[in-house]
């Protein structure tokens, strides 16, 4: 009997090897050299983010390997670069952060990136398997990391709340997954979509596997009205960490969901256009409306991810080329301000999270008059007003939309992005319109080097992207023709 | 071919860079960096005038670079008889409101300079472009700078008011947003083409219904900016409180987005659908022109009158607009330079009161002509001005306008006229309450007249209010081709309308009825 061994293409998953080996090394360090390493760790980390970025933007496999579990094509490296990119700058308005709190350990950036290699398995999946892989490994440190200040009570409920209702939202997609196995007899997305093309199968079964599937990863993606647990979790969790986990990881699920619905599903008796295009409505409005009443920046900031995620599935719902590229293009806008915006929080915010509210924006314009611009610049993107990238996102995600003929769906976008101006604008207003009631007495603020240079990043990403988009647009456009 | 337009557009943006190396402290410098910026940038634009041709409705000084090229977008710029009087009034009020501004904002000069700036740029760039995703692009990047002008050097109310204004031109441009989007694919789906550049959908055949839709779309937009009534409530809330500056370029500029917008866009890519709605829209032009007079009778604050005659002003423009005449059109143009002017100019005045006094209420002021003889003189001329006297540019404009409206519709005419009268009643009325009687007001005696700088700039304005109104033929005769133009795709529709059959029968029957 001759033993086939399977197609193993190690280098495919080059830039997972690296940050696997960079974390591992971090755990070890921390073990030997605990206080020696401390100013060196999330530089470590962040080496072994920049080599896993020239890994990542090396040649493409063609071909899926791990017997077509995986596949590293275009679309794959687009988001394993959106990963990355999110990652580093996490990285780098963490540095002062865990230095304030107290919580410098190898551990924090370890996890940190091997949460990054459960996003980096999910954009590569094709298979339910990985998929799952991903999602957990990805899941699991984020439970941590959300309640990595353990001695705040908030940050350990964050903690607590994520896993429990994680778990629970975890159940939903195993047992969609376990139903679409059943019925297809397939794990691999290409061959669920064989046989469900080919086959007579059990289509009430799988369209409830289906819809369970969707609920889990809208839990994971904080849709309404699956995301009763993002306002809290993201408030709880340290800042770096509400910052990393309102970009990437929503990116990673829409990437699944995009792979999945484009490879499978969209041949599955699921009229799942409208249940995405529902929930995006729900998610949008969800969110914009409960963000206007926040008083606490920090809180606000999470209800606007939220809605921001209900934009991005207006180009799922588009179900279409363009529609898909948008959703890329638009989270990648989404990783560059909003990363920086929370940087710029955490410090404001001082020690121990203290002063999170809008109202300790108060006066910042001129105490600190470059991060308040650069504040300005990334609200108004968030906003979604030109020139800056927010906008040519949303226009491209409603461009995509109306070409699918989802004319509502796209009013009640451009509605909702009206309505998310009014809290947007609440930034501008603290920092420049409001006078102080008296002289402080805190001490003066200053940006540290790490969040100037994520600040310089962000800011590049704002202004490129939004005034000569044209090259990432294509490389979005081009990402999508890959599978 | 030097891109004298992109020239016009990027001087403001590097004054505005360039104070950003300035240090806070010098502020007279930075006044005196931004006051050149505007004037290198009017002297720039002055060649806009020389070198345009007469007698043809193409775009001049056009430039064309690829953008987007996935989308069809273009970086396009031009001029034709519209626009170019739009630019020209921009970079022309820049400098006088840089130099009004001078004494009047004290705290964050540098900040105010640097948006003062950035939002002249994006004026400009409003006009010039000729592409739709480049012009959203400067329509909404306006609203960034006049929103902090409004909220950071306003009033009391300031945060409402910025607010409000903000959220009320938001709310109306995304649906101009969704409509162009529309139009976009609806372009595409009829010729295979993608693209933004305006021009092609001049001439573009919609289907009528979906042309109703769109034309609604941006009908709305254009109408908050205007503002028309009942689109106006942002208005007398952000001139009240925005500082003088604020006040002008709103008045002066802004305002002409709305107007320009309806010549530019609505007209030419939904002839049809204008035609079918003129009669409604003539009608709350008409309402906002007598409502907008009514209550300018009734403010005792001097700003919130002068807001609310901008209100009827600029129903005059929409009116002549949609009568679709050539005097009609032209006269329209012609009403937006001048209100530009003379509008403008009454915020200077009201600004010149208020930096003395601190107070807009007219009943805090009276007999204001005995201490300050100069002041009272440019006041006069201005409030003539303002309510059509003949031999002042507003005189012009308004009769343009009537004769425009009344060859279209004679009823809509007579209705107008109205406002011109209660026009006549609140101006003199307002200079009678401010100027004249008796100098009652203790604070009020002191008063200086106007300094050599106040009257620096208020002299170019009182020169134009005069040269148009004596001499408006220059500026007709360089729009005159792009206006006939314009007129000729209406007549086009008008036509396509009558010889619908539905139309055609409901004429008859009037016909029959007259009988």
């Amino acid at each position: 009997m001759v033993i086939v061994p399977p197609s193993i293409d190690l280098a495919a998953v080059g830039p997972e090897l690296i940050l696997t080996g960079v974390a591992s090394l971090l755990l070890l360090v921390g073990a030997f050299f605990k206080e020696q390493s401390r100013a060196l760790n999330p530089w470590i980390a962040l080496t072994g983010v920049i080599f896993a970025a020239g890994c990542a933007s090396g040649p493409l496999f063609p071909h899926s390997t791990f017997q077509g579990m995986y596949s590293a094509d275009l679309f794959a490296q687009f988001f394993k670069l959106l990963f990355l990119l999110g990652t580093a700058m996490t990285i780098l308005i963490s540095i002062k952060y865990t230095v304030d709190e107290q919580i410098e350990h190898a551990e924090y950036y370890a996890l940190l990136l091997f949460a990054t290699v459960g996003m980096m398995l999910m954009a590569a999946a094709s298979d339910l398997v990985t998929v799952f892989l991903g999602i957990e490994l990805l899941s699991i440190s984020l439970y941590v990391l959300a309640g990595y200040t353990r001695t705040r009570l908030v940050s350990n409920e964050a903690s607590l709340k994520y896993f429990l209702l994680g778990g629970f939202a975890t159940g939903f997609l195993l047992y969609g997954m376990a139903l679409i196995y059943g019925c297809t007899g397939h794990t691999n997305l290409a061959k669920i979509a064989y046989a469900v093309s080919h086959g007579s199968l059990n289509t009430g079964l799988l369209t409830i596997g289906a819809l369970l599937l969707l609920v889990g990863l809208g839990f994971k993606v904080a849709a309404a009205p699956f995301h009763q647990w993002t306002p809290d979790v993201y408030q709880g969790a340290p800042i770096p960490v509400t910052a990393f986990m309102s970009a990437g990881p929503k990116a990673a699920v829409l990437a699944v969901m995009i792979r999945m619905f484009e490879q499978s599903i969209a041949f599955m008796n699921v009229d799942w256009i409208v249940w995405i295009a529902v929930l995006a409505v729900l998610t949008m409005t969800v969110g914009n409306i409960a963000a206007l009443v926040q008083t606490d920046a920090k809180r606000m900031l999470a209800f606007s991810s939220i809605s921001h995620a209900g934009y991005a599935m207006v180009g799922m719902a588009a179900a279409s080329r363009e529609g898909s590229s948008a959703v890329l293009y638009y989270m990648l806008v989404y990783t560059f301000m909003n990363i920086g915006a929370f940087g710029i929080l955490a410090l404001v915010a001082r020690q121990n999270e203290q002063r999170t509210a809008m109202r300790d924006f108060t006066g910042f314009a001129y105490k600190n008059p470059g991060l308040a611009f650069v504040m300005t610049i990334l609200v108004f993107s968030l906003a979604g007003i030109p020139p800056m990238a927010g906008f040519m996102a949303k226009f491209y995600i409603f461009m995509s939309a109306i070409k699918a003929g989802q004319n509502f769906l796209v009013i009640a976008a451009v509605l909702n992005s009206a309505i998310g101006i009014y809290y947007y604008l609440r930034f501008a207003i603290y920092m420049y319109m409001k006078e102080e009631a008296g002289p402080s007495t805190l001490p003066p603020l200053r940006a540290s080097l790490g969040l100037i240079l994520a600040l310089v990043i962000s800011l590049y990403g704002v202004i490129r992207l939004g005034i000569l988009p044209a090259e990432y647009l294509d490389f979005a456009g081009k990402a999508l023709l890959s599978f | 071919m030097f891109p004298i337009l992109s020239a016009v557009i990027l001087i403001p943006l590097i004054g505005a860079l360039t104070l950003l190396f300035v240090p806070k402290k010098s502020e007279n410098l930075i006044r005196g960096i931004t006051l050149l910026t505007a004037i290198i940038d009017f002297a720039v634009s002055l060649p806009l005038y020389c070198d345009f041709k007469e007698g043809t409705a193409a775009m001049q000084f056009a430039e064309r670079i690829p953008w987007i090229p996935s989308w069809g977008a273009e970086y396009s710029l031009g001029l034709d008889g519209i626009s170019l009087f739009m630019v020209l009034l921009t970079t022309f009020s820049c400098v006088v409101v840089y130099l009004a501004t001078w004494t009047a904002v004290e705290k964050h000069v540098k900040e105010f300079n640097i948006a003062l700036l950035v939002l002249q740029a994006a004026m400009v760039g409003v006009f010039c472009a000729l592409d739709f995703v480049l012009f959203y692009v400067f329509w909404e990047l306006m609203l960034i700078p006049m929103y902090l002008l409004i909220g950071i050097w306003g009033g009391q109310r300031r945060i409402y008011a910025t607010v409000k204004f903000f959220i009320y031109t938001m709310g109306g441009s995304v649906l101009m947003l969704f409509a162009i989007l529309v139009l976009y694919f609806q372009y595409h789906a009829a010729t295979g083409i993608y693209t933004f550049d305006i021009l092609k959908y001049h001439s573009f055949a919609m289907d009528k219904t979906l042309q109703f839709w769109l034309f609604l779309c941006f009908f709305i937009a254009f109408a908050i900016k205007v503002p028309i009534w009942p689109f106006h409530t942002w208005l007398p809330d952000a001139h009240v409180e925005a500082p003088t500056a604020g006040s002008v370029i709103l008045a002066g500029i802004l305002l002409k987005m709305g107007t320009y917008g309806f010549l530019r866009f609505s007209l030419p890519i939904f002839p049809d659908a204008s035609v079918s709605a003129a009669w409604w829209v003539s009608a709350v032009a008409i309402i906002g022109i007598i409502f907008g007079a009514f209550m300018a009778l009734a403010q005792d604050d001097m700003k919130k009158l002068v807001a609310y005659s901008s209100v009827s002003h600029l129903g005059f423009v929409v009116l002549g607009t949609f009568a679709f005449t050539l005097r009609g059109i032209s006269g329209g143009i012609m009403q937006m330079i001048n209100h530009g002017i003379s509008t403008g100019a009454l915020f200077l005045i009201v600004g010149i009161l208020y930096e003395r006094r601190h107070t807009r209420l007219i009943a805090e002021y009276g007999g204001i002509a005995k201490v300050m003889p100069k002041f009272a003189f440019i006041f006069i001329i201005v409030a003539l001005s303002s309510m059509g006297m003949p031999l002042t540019n507003g005189f012009i404009g308004e009769v343009m306008i009537l004769i425009g409206v009344f060859e279209a519709n004679s009823v809509y005419a007579a209705l107008a006229v109205v406002g011109v009268l209660l026009g006549a009643a609140y101006m003199l009325w307002l200079f009678r309450r401010v100027m004249f009687g008796d100098l009652t007001n203790e604070k009020n005696k002191t008063l200086p007249d106007l300094s050599a700088r106040e009257l620096t700039y208020m002299a170019p304005l009182i020169v134009m209010i005069f040269l148009l109104g004596v001499y408006p033929n220059p500026v007709i005769r360089k729009m005159d081709a792009t206006v006939a133009n314009l007129v000729a795709t209406m007549e086009k529709a008008k036509v396509a309308r009558l010889a619908h059959p539905a139309a055609l029968a409901a004429n008859l029957d009037m016909d029959k009825k007259r009988d």
